[in-house]
């Protein structure tokens, strides 16, 4: 009996115009045929055209991290700049303000720059994720504090791709509150740029502005499922 | 892909739709506020036709080496820890997510929107075999609330407003707040509220997928509201059902698709929320996952040389959006979960176009042709449906009288033979003056008066060209 994958193959096959019954080839195989197919694919995929503009605002003559801090904001993002050496004060401020407006701790990465919680007034409440927290749990916490992978200047997008000191993707996700701290060297000009330094291997979020919808009426609404309060700390050397 | 039962031809259910005024004044508002925020997200690029056929010719070279692709991103996945499997049809599909449902434990899933679940009609398999599905974008949730169907790509309920909204949340929705007014915040908030416990204590997720990504294995889902987040991040297990055509070479080539979708869909430089996964990630999301590729006669598409240019799709709806078609009669009368011009192609390219449904939607078009030029795959939506027309005719050859194909053979001998044209001249001139006032022929007799039904003919005239010269020789110099 044939399976589905091979009918679904051998209808390709034929729909492209090769014989219908080649042998399966899976992970480069043995026979030389396969591979010298494969290489075919790639070297025509090489030879695709890409005529297209790497980035449409040059790092050479923008100001790259200006331009982030304001698409993040078109999405309805606070956005603010501080010089490195004032990150932890307005942190400790952000995270104040918020403690103000709602119970329960900030959950904390592991791998978070230790710097940055220093200036914290002991009345605010950490919380780690180890043991991980539930679901629940999650949900009863005030917020969430993180530093990124890279951030996109054109589209105004930040890229968790949760290493160390972004967490696991469900700590970004249930809180209704996120603040997270993007350095200004890495803020990439244009989506390329980005794509090109992650690691498809690991997960990732790509957030543009708090979670929206334009279910209704075809009208943007901000606040939905994600967080519906974001915070950005764009970090500038001075 | 099942035809929504009881389905008339398009002309028949546009006729009903178009005298929906409250659908018609809903359907004009809402398309015409997002054709022009999409015309200003386009503009700001000033490489758009560039990324734009590069999208084109990375698609068209995928499809051109989709078994390759196929197993390379089969083996990505697995070598991941994900498993595959393959599904040649619809029922094969929803029985493989049943059994997946079922292995896990569960008795319900949550479900991230999804064009190829629609299609396959998984709410109704699942609801079969007891297993509950729950809907989690907000349109799709005032869709399923609301008992109906979904009539775009995008925004399943644009067919819908805020006022019809609230009443279908007040009504059906047993946790709705007391007050709840038609704000769109407001109903917003209603949702997040409705859907947190759900979302929260699944045990399943159910997805699509925007792209799969060959060389890696990643699945990419991309979307606003962050229900796509909770049901790939959540839940112990995650099957995503995605086409065998939504396939990409390579991680790279996000940065053409990612500029080109959302822009083209919700006329943002990007949406909120976009999550890319590859396989498992020990201690982070779902623990078992599974890819479920569908077929679903996208092979029989592919062996279409005109209409595989529609497997580029990459359901932005745009093309919707735009239509002076769909914006009269809205996505219902398509009869599809796929409306507008491209559903007008797709549906007959996956289902063929042997059903009344599917060779009336292939002249559910004006040919105006803006589909093709907003389409940020350059589909070729007018060429498609023309070439499909001829099917819809080739299909119908020899199988029942027309009085259309009558007359078609009939004029087909008399334009080969100039004499045959001639007496054919002077009939219709004596005949004219008989069914013509003032140059027009308003009402020609049967079986001719199919033409005359929505406009006039012009009479022909007295005398032909060629007649006029035999008897002259034209005007003397």
């Amino acid at each position: 009996m044939t399976t589905s994958k091979e009918a679904i193959l051998a209808r390709i096959r034929a729909a492209n115009g090769g014989p219908a019954a080649q042998p399966e080839r899976v992970n480069g195989g043995s026979a030389g045929q396969p591979e010298r197919a494969e290489a075919g694919t790639d070297a025509a995929y090489a030879a695709l055209p890409r005529d297209y503009l790497r980035a449409h605002h040059e790092p050479a003559t923008a100001d790259i991290a200006g331009l982030f801090a304001e698409r993040a904001a078109d999405y309805r993002a606070v956005v603010e700049r501080v010089p490195e050496p004032g990150l932890a004060e307005a942190i400790a401020r952000i995270l104040g303000e918020r403690a103000a407006a709602g119970p329960g701790p900030f959950v904390v990465p592991e791998g978070l720059p230790p710097g940055w919680l220093a200036a914290l007034p002991p009345a605010i409440e950490l919380a780690d994720d180890t043991p991980p927290l539930s679901a629940a749990e999650l949900d009863r916490m005030a917020g969430v504090v993180t530093g990124c992978a890279v951030a996109i200047a054109e589209t105004g997008t930040i890229i968790l791709d949760h290493g160390p000191g972004q967490g696991r993707r469900a700590l970004t996700l249930v809180p209704d509150f996120h603040l997270v701290i993007v350095r200004a060297s890495q803020v990439m000009a244009d989506l390329a740029d980005a794509f090109a330094r992650l690691d498809p291997a690991r997960p990732h979020t790509l957030i543009s502005g708090p979670s929206a919808t334009s279910d209704i009426e075809l009208i943007r609404v901000e606040g939905v499922h994600g967080p519906r309060n974001l915070h950005v700390l764009l970090a500038t050397r001075h | 892909m099942p035809t929504y039962l009881g389905m008339p031809p398009f002309p028949v259910a546009a006729r009903a739709a178009v005298a929906d005024s409250q659908l018609r004044a809903n359907l004009a508002h809402a398309t015409h506020t997002i054709r022009a925020k999409r015309a200003g997200a386009v503009a700001e690029l000033a490489d758009w036709e560039q990324l734009r056929q590069a999208a084109k010719a990375i698609k068209d070279h995928t499809l051109a080496h989709l078994d390759t692709y196929l197993l390379r991103l089969e083996a990505n996945v697995t070598r991941a820890g994900g498993h595959v499997h393959w599904a040649a049809d619809a029922d094969e599909a929803n029985a493989i997510v049943a059994g997946l449902v079922r292995a896990a434990g569960a008795d319900g899933v949550v479900k991230v929107k999804s064009m190829a679940t629609q299609e396959t009609g998984l709410n109704e398999a699942l609801a079969a075999d007891g297993i509950s599905a729950l809907e989690t974008d907000l349109a799709e949730l005032i869709v399923q609330l609301g008992h109906d169907r979904p009539s775009h790509i995008l925004v399943p309920a644009i067919h819908k407003n805020r006022a019809e909204i609230r009443e279908i949340f007040r009504t059906q929705m047993p946790d709705a707040p007391a007050g709840l007014t038609d704000d769109p915040a407001a109903l917003a908030a209603a949702a997040r509220a409705h859907l947190r416990q759900a979302f929260l204590s699944a045990d399943v997720g159910v997805s699509g997928a925007n792209f799969a990504i060959a060389e890696t294995g990643s699945l990419v889902v991309v979307e606003s509201e962050g229900n796509g987040r909770m049901c790939v991040t959540l839940p112990r297990t995650l099957i995503s059902v995605v086409g065998i055509e939504k396939i990409l070479p390579s991680w790279r080539d996000l940065e053409v698709f990612l500029a080109l979708l959302p822009r083209s869909s919700t006329a943002e430089r990007m949406n909120p929320y976009t999550s890319t996964w590859t396989g498992i990630t020990p201690g982070d999301g779902p623990q078992d996952f599974h890819l479920v590729l569908l077929d679903n006669g996208r092979t029989s598409a592919l062996a279409d040389q005109t209409g595989r240019q529609a497997l580029r799709c990459i359901r932005c709806s745009a093309c919707l959006n735009v239509c002076p078609v769909y914006e009269r009669t809205g996505g219902h009368a398509y009869g599809s979960p796929y409306p507008g011009p491209i559903g007008a192609i797709i549906s007959p390219l996956l289902r063929g176009v042997t059903s009344p449904v599917d060779a009336s939607l292939p002249y559910a078009s004006t040919l105006c042709g803006a589909c093709y030029e907003v389409c940020p795959v350059a589909i070729n939506i007018p060429e498609a449906l023309v070439h499909l027309r001829a099917k819809v005719v080739d299909a119908k050859r020899e199988k029942t009288f027309s009085p259309e194909r009558t007359i078609f053979q009939l004029s087909g001998r008399v334009l080969r033979s100039p004499r045959l044209l001639a007496s054919a001249q002077r009939a219709a001139a004596r005949g004219s003056k008989l069914v013509a006032r003032s140059g027009r022929i308003r009402r020609l007799p049967p079986p001719l008066n199919g033409w005359t039904e929505t406009r006039d003919a012009p009479a022909p005239p007295p005398e032909s060209f060629r007649a006029w010269w035999a008897r002259t020789r034209g005007p003397r110099s």
